[in-house]
């Protein structure tokens, strides 16, 4: 596969917000992905990509601190986020924001408090001030009227919208994105899509989604890594679009036109 | 043979120049159950150079059973190196069959069962203390988050510290009432018998208030807080987990141990006591009850006659006992919710496991405690 164009040649001059260098993921000593490098530039919406089951999930775990790298290094600017304790962890962590598959909002709060909770938490912010900017955040992904509603009371959009009110309630400018569209219809969808791009423009912040849905990757993504579940590694790098439109890679070609590999290709046999 | 359309599913092998012919006939129904099996040898008199070609024109009504049957065939016709032609089927009996791998997957083969005990009784035995290490780290996480919220620096919320104490004290009166109270009652049944025999009839008092005090309202009270309170600790915070909550907690940098497990651990501890004595006073009150009813005894003569028997030191020692035995019962239970997986099996496991392991934990310390009173003399 020498001839095989899988890296986008990059005319991006933005600097460097994450570098993500020979990162190996395993349970154990089953191995989900080795070796895996690639740069974020700050203010991209960065897409992680690859069929189901190849550690896209993972690796944005490990992203999070949710899950130690059994090697490799990943630095957010210049801070090597795993080399030290708990608590510098937690201070890079104070940049991220997260919205998990499920929204994964504290049920047992409104989501008015779950949006609450981290400013109560870490800020010194009056409690009037605090209702103020949470029903800006609300606002902001059009959940105001939910304000006093439950998690259980919410249909799955609209948890995924609060989730994303609560993962920007600290003014992260780093946003990682676990599969914001599944599950969602497509009119959903496509407004999830324009809200992170108006985030990304209107709020600078740095964007990771991991995510197969092609449609709206091609849309908002401008960078972006292929995973692969058989080599257990990155195949390609490149935006969907580009990675469309040039990558020559027969997973990669198959997986951006929706096509079926061909079955003289050894995943084809299963 | 039986050729007519509606009839049972019928199959036939037949040898023909140049080629085999499989009729199919009948109806080949799954849920009717008449489906024929295909014998693993049928196709091992077939010349190799031959392809084994379909008849349906009597085929009736079909479903995966049919499909089914032609795996079967399409397998032993590739063992015995026979080709199958399956162009001769209906176009979409064709295309399901090709679905099928020609291969079927190797049966995972089951765990090897080993039977070692030793090794057995060693991995327990790590585990456990491992258990206990990670339940005292959790320990000193969540006072180290106490002693912060005194100053004023914790992550604790006030609005979590009431409602759990809400649902660990006020909640549970009426259950630990009742449950003391019977107790209290059996003691008085048990005692009056024998006592009856040497007119010591008044001594079912301090039978009674010696036992509750003593042992039976702090067990007692801290079996059912076990059940109730450390299995709906388990669940909830299992339930956390399996929703990706407590990765959502871990991800903004808000500590479990001080924003979950303190609260929880604190309300049983802060209960615990309190209920304890107020399980000792229902539990002399259903003693009373049952003397007053059954033997000779004046109500005045019960209350003086418990006030005889009961130092105040007695009292100590049971709230200490109550004490540990809420924050073990707090610990524990929240720590098996944390380690618990993420599907609703795992929720009902963890609910199981906090309520054994808070009973079982609560006995044995209780003999711990009766051991370490006998020898200091209480």
């Amino acid at each position: 596969m020498n001839d095989t164009n899988t890296q986008m040649p990059s005319t991006d001059d933005r600097p460097v917000m994450i570098s993500v260098d020979d990162v190996t993921l395993a349970f154990g000593s089953k191995v989900i992905q080795h070796d895996v490098s690639f740069r974020v530039k700050r203010g991209s919406i960065f897409a992680v990509m690859g069929g189901s089951g190849c550690g896209k999930s993972t690796l944005l775990k490990s992203m999070i601190g949710l899950l130690r790298p059994t090697h490799g290094t990943y630095l957010v600017e210049k801070d090597n986020y795993w080399a030290g304790d708990d608590a510098s962890r937690v201070h890079i962590g104070r940049r991220f924001g997260v919205l998990f598959q499920s929204g994964a909002l504290w049920s047992s709060m409104t989501v008015g408090e779950n949006v609450a909770l981290p400013m109560q938490m870490f800020t010194k912010l009056k409690p009037d001030v605090i209702r103020q900017l949470v029903e800006l955040k609300l606002g902001l992904v059009g959940m105001l009227h939910a304000i006093d509603q439950y998690p259980s009371e919410l249909s799955g959009g609209m948890r995924k919208r609060a989730g994303l009110a609560r993962a920007m309630s600290l003014d992260p400018d780093i946003l990682f994105f676990d599969e914001p569209s599944a599950g969602l219809d497509p009119i959903t969808s496509a407004r999830l899509d324009e809200l992170i791009l108006n985030l990304r423009d209107g709020l600078g912040a740095t964007i990771i989604i991991v995510s197969h849905e092609l449609s709206s990757l091609f849309h908002i993504a401008d960078d972006g890594i292929f995973l692969d579940a058989d080599q257990k590694t990155a195949i390609a790098h490149g935006s969907p679009r580009w990675l469309r439109d040039h990558c020559t890679d027969p997973m990669v070609h198959a997986f951006m036109h929706r096509e079926q590999l061909d079955s003289s290709s050894p995943a084809g046999n299963g | 043979m039986n050729t007519s359309v509606n009839g049972a599913p019928q199959w036939h092998l037949q040898p023909e120049a140049n080629r085999t012919l499989v009729t199919l006939s009948g109806d080949w129904i799954a849920q009717e159950g008449r489906t024929p099996a295909f014998p693993a040898g049928a196709l091992k008199d077939v010349p190799h150079d031959e392809p084994v070609e379909f008849s349906t024109d009597q085929l009736g009504r079909w479903d995966t059973s049919l499909i089914s049957f032609l795996w079967e065939l399409k397998r032993s016709a590739r063992e015995a190196h026979v080709n199958v032609d399956t162009n001769t089927l209906p176009e979409s009996a064709h295309k399901l069959l090709d679905l099928l791998p020609e291969i079927p997957p190797e049966p995972t083969p089951p765990p090897p069962h080993h039977f070692a005990p030793v090794a057995a009784v060693g991995q327990f035995t790590l585990d456990t203390l491992n258990e206990v290490g990670c339940v005292s780290e959790m320990g000193t996480a969540a006072a180290r988050g106490g002693l912060a919220s005194l100053v004023g620096r914790g992550m604790m919320r006030t609005v979590d510290l009431m409602s759990d104490l809400n649902a660990a004290g006020p909640a549970a009166l009426l259950i630990v009432g009742v449950v003391n109270f019977l107790v209290g009652a059996i003691l008085a049944f048990v005692g009056s018998v024998e006592l009856h025999k040497f007119a010591a009839d008044i001594y079912v008092a301090s039978l009674v208030a010696i036992a509750m005090v003593r042992e039976m309202s702090a067990v007692m009270t801290a079996i059912i807080m076990a059940g109730r309170t450390g299995g709906a600790y388990a669940a909830r915070i299992s339930t956390m987990q399996a929703n990706e909550e407590i990765d959502a907690l871990q991800v903004f940098g808000i500590p479990v141990s001080s924003y979950l497990i303190l609260p929880s651990v604190l309300a049983l501890a802060f209960t615990m006591p309190l209920l304890y004595l107020y399980g000792c006073l229902i539990g002399m009150l259903g003693g009373f009850f049952v003397s007053y009813i059954m033997l000779d005894v004046s109500p005045l003569g019960y209350f003086h006659e418990t006030i005889q028997a009961l130092p105040l030191d007695q009292f100590t020692f049971g709230f200490i006992k109550s004490f540990v035995f809420g924050t073990f019962v707090g610990l524990t239970s929240c720590r098996i919710g944390l380690k618990a997986g993420r599907s609703a099996a795992d929720v009902g496991i963890a609910a199981t496991k906090a309520v054994v392991v808070g009973i079982v934990g609560v006995i044995a310390l209780d003999a711990v405690f009766a051991v370490i009173a006998n020898v200091i003399g209480i």
